[in-house]
């Protein structure tokens, strides 16, 4: 397969770990684009919940429980994964196009530009990106658009410095003078000779920075600020079993923050296998 | 033969913190169509400067200050940005010295010389313009170019990609082609290739070549005139024969004596006493007079361009010397 020749893919696949990342995220993006097949219920249509069957032990009638309204939480957790995995994909998506533009003018160009794009990050990065997030969310209200833009708002910063310094390097670089000596303008040499070059430390940050996200989310749905009710993530249902936690219902805390934290491992393996086959320098 | 370019009194200064730098300093030339001129010199000396001077490629600090570039009649220092980067890789393209930089390290060969000629040519289509990019490569010498356009550049020789970079250079068929040391960061045999290459595709195309060089060894195969510039201005301007077999000026001499020679025994190469001076500190009068043998009272002036059999030197003593 073609795909496998690649040098990057193959030696990424070398990593024990790594693979064991990635069959863990497959898995749970299975269960979150397709939690109707593989739920045992579903959770938000209430004809399908019977007050009776509130407060389940796990590994009985429901495998990981139930909550107070009867609601099973392993398909709570298939859903509420749902809404967790498109908001950290796509408030990263968001944030690298945005910070890679952002750092592909600020550091092409240089000057006024640069120094406004730069203090405003600046400005932005003294501040924790959980206060940023909150204080947004505070504003807006509950939603989950409304998170996702909250969240891009917070990360744009990381990938607009990290393109930022890697182009102030590549555009000094021969190729990019001799595109300018073959007559291109500043916009093609940006977006068609430079981008490429930076890609692979955004590629990077950006695998690492969704399971950030992931985090941060849960922890504005865990104080109430980010997904509403109706639409739960994982944050959500830890807040929920939460407020039961102490009467002896352990399970509706405990499952989905476990499901969090290998959603989080995972990613985070992934990522740094990415980092080790794609920084040339530390390669033997 | 008719004129392609004209360089009349250019001047590129650097303001920086230490100074001015006076890089290219008042330098003149021309070249005909078809014509290969050499511009000689040491390192510092500015040739690279008035390469980039040509097609106005000076980064801040730097600057044209004065003169002007006549391009097929065409007055290159008043144009604007837009009009310069249609000429540039259009009439005019350029060569850099390390292939192994030059070329984009993520983009196969193929995409980058078919970008190449459509970014100039935009009514071209993908298919003619791959065509045109094969056709290219195979002129430059490039086994099995078909499938040499899907590699990247890390996965050639450095004598396979500066053959690339010239494919590039000259696929739009340019009217000139400047060389900054196309062949410095290659070995001696590459090298012969190289410049054989050169000089056979300018003829092909009809293209004149400025090729800015140290190695006087290469000026004296390729080139029809040649420029001697020392610390930023030409000390001798001639044409081949006259400058090599019969150099009038100090420099020139002390350049062409360095060689060696293949009938003469010799422990020692010859060596021009001295380094070139900075361009922050250069000496009154004539720059090459704290290094030159004959330099008296009368150097401490910079001397009048004189004609003189034939070529153009700068020099007081240059009657005293022949």
């Amino acid at each position: 397969m073609k795909f496998f020749e690649n040098e990057i893919v193959s030696e990424f696949f070398e990593d024990k770990l790594a693979v064991a990342g990635v069959f863990i995220f497959i898995f749970f993006m299975f269960c979150a684009l397709f939690p109707a097949v593989l739920s045992p219920q579903n959770p938000y249509d209430l004809e399908q919940l019977f007050l009776e069957n509130s407060f389940k032990a796990p590994f009985g009638e429901f495998l990981l429980g139930s909550d107070e309204q009867g609601r099973d939480i392993l398909s709570a957790i298939m859903y509420g994964l749902r809404i967790s995995l498109y908001v950290g994909i796509a408030s990263t998506i968001l944030s690298v196009l945005i910070g890679l533009i952002a750092g592909l003018i600020s550091g092409y160009f240089g000057g006024i530009v640069d120094t406004i794009i730069m203090r405003i990050a600046d400005i932005q990065l003294s501040f924790p990106a959980i206060l940023v997030a909150l204080i947004i969310m505070a504003l807006w209200g509950q939603g989950v658009t409304k998170i996702v833009i909250a969240i891009t708002i917070v990360n744009w910063v990381y990938y607009a410095r990290t393109a930022r310094g890697v182009v102030l390097s590549e555009k000094e670089k021969d190729y990019a003078q001799s595109a300018k000596a073959l007559g291109m303008n500043s916009v093609s040499i940006m977006f068609k000779e430079i981008l490429p070059n930076i890609m692979a430390p955004i590629i990077v940050i950006a695998t690492v920075r969704i399971a950030n996200a992931i985090i941060l989310e849960a922890t504005l749905s865990f104080l109430g600020l980010g997904v509403p009710i109706t639409e739960p993530s994982l944050g959500s249902l830890i807040s929920n079993g939460y407020q039961v936690l102490f009467s002896g219902y352990w399970w509706g805390s405990v499952f989905p923050g476990i499901v969090l934290m290998l959603l989080v491992i995972s990613i985070n393996l992934i990522g740094d296998r990415l980092r080790d086959v794609m920084n040339p320098r530390l390669k033997r | 033969m008719s004129e392609m370019l004209r360089v009349e009194n250019l001047k590129t200064y650097f303001d920086t913190r230490k100074g001015l730098v006076k890089a290219v300093d008042g330098i003149s030339f021309s070249i005909n169509k078809g014509e290969i001129l050499g511009i000689v010199g040491e390192s510092g000396a500015g040739k690279s400067i008035t390469g980039f001077s040509l097609i106005n490629l000076i980064d801040s600090p730097g600057e044209i200050v004065d003169g002007s570039i006549l391009f097929n009649d065409r007055e290159l220092t008043q144009l604007s940005e837009d009009e310069l980067s249609k000429i540039r890789g259009g009439d005019i393209s350029m060569i850099f010295q390390d292939p192994q930089m030059s070329l984009n390290p993520v983009i196969t060969i193929g995409k980058q010389l078919i970008e190449t000629v459509t970014y100039h040519n935009s009514e071209t289509s993908k298919q003619d313009a791959h065509k045109k990019a094969v056709e290219m490569l195979e002129l430059v010498g490039m086994p099995a170019p078909e499938k040499r356009m899907a590699s990247y550049p890390h996965q050639l020789s450095g004598g396979m990609k500066q053959r690339v970079v010239i494919a590039m250079a000259l696929i739009n068929s340019p009217k000139l082609l400047i060389a900054d040391e196309p062949t410095t960061a290659l070995d001696v045999t590459i090298q012969a290739q190289i410049l054989f290459l050169m000089k056979k595709l300018t003829k092909e195309f009809g293209s004149s070549l400025v090729l800015i060089t140290h190695d006087i060894a290469v000026v004296a195969q390729m080139c029809d005139k040649i420029a001697v510039m020392y610390a930023g201005r030409i000390v001798e301007y001639g044409s081949n024969k006259d400058i090599l077999y019969n150099p009038k000026h100090p420099y020139t001499k002390g350049l062409i004596q360095c060689l060696p020679k293949l009938n003469e025994e010799k422990k020692r190469l010859y060596q021009i006493p001295g380094v070139m001076p900075s361009l922050l500190h250069l000496p009154e009068g004539c720059y090459f007079s704290d290094r030159c043998p004959f330099a008296d009272e009368e150097c401490k002036v910079y001397p009048e361009t004189i004609t003189l059999e034939g070529r153009l030197v700068s020099c007081h003593k240059v009657k005293q010397i022949s």
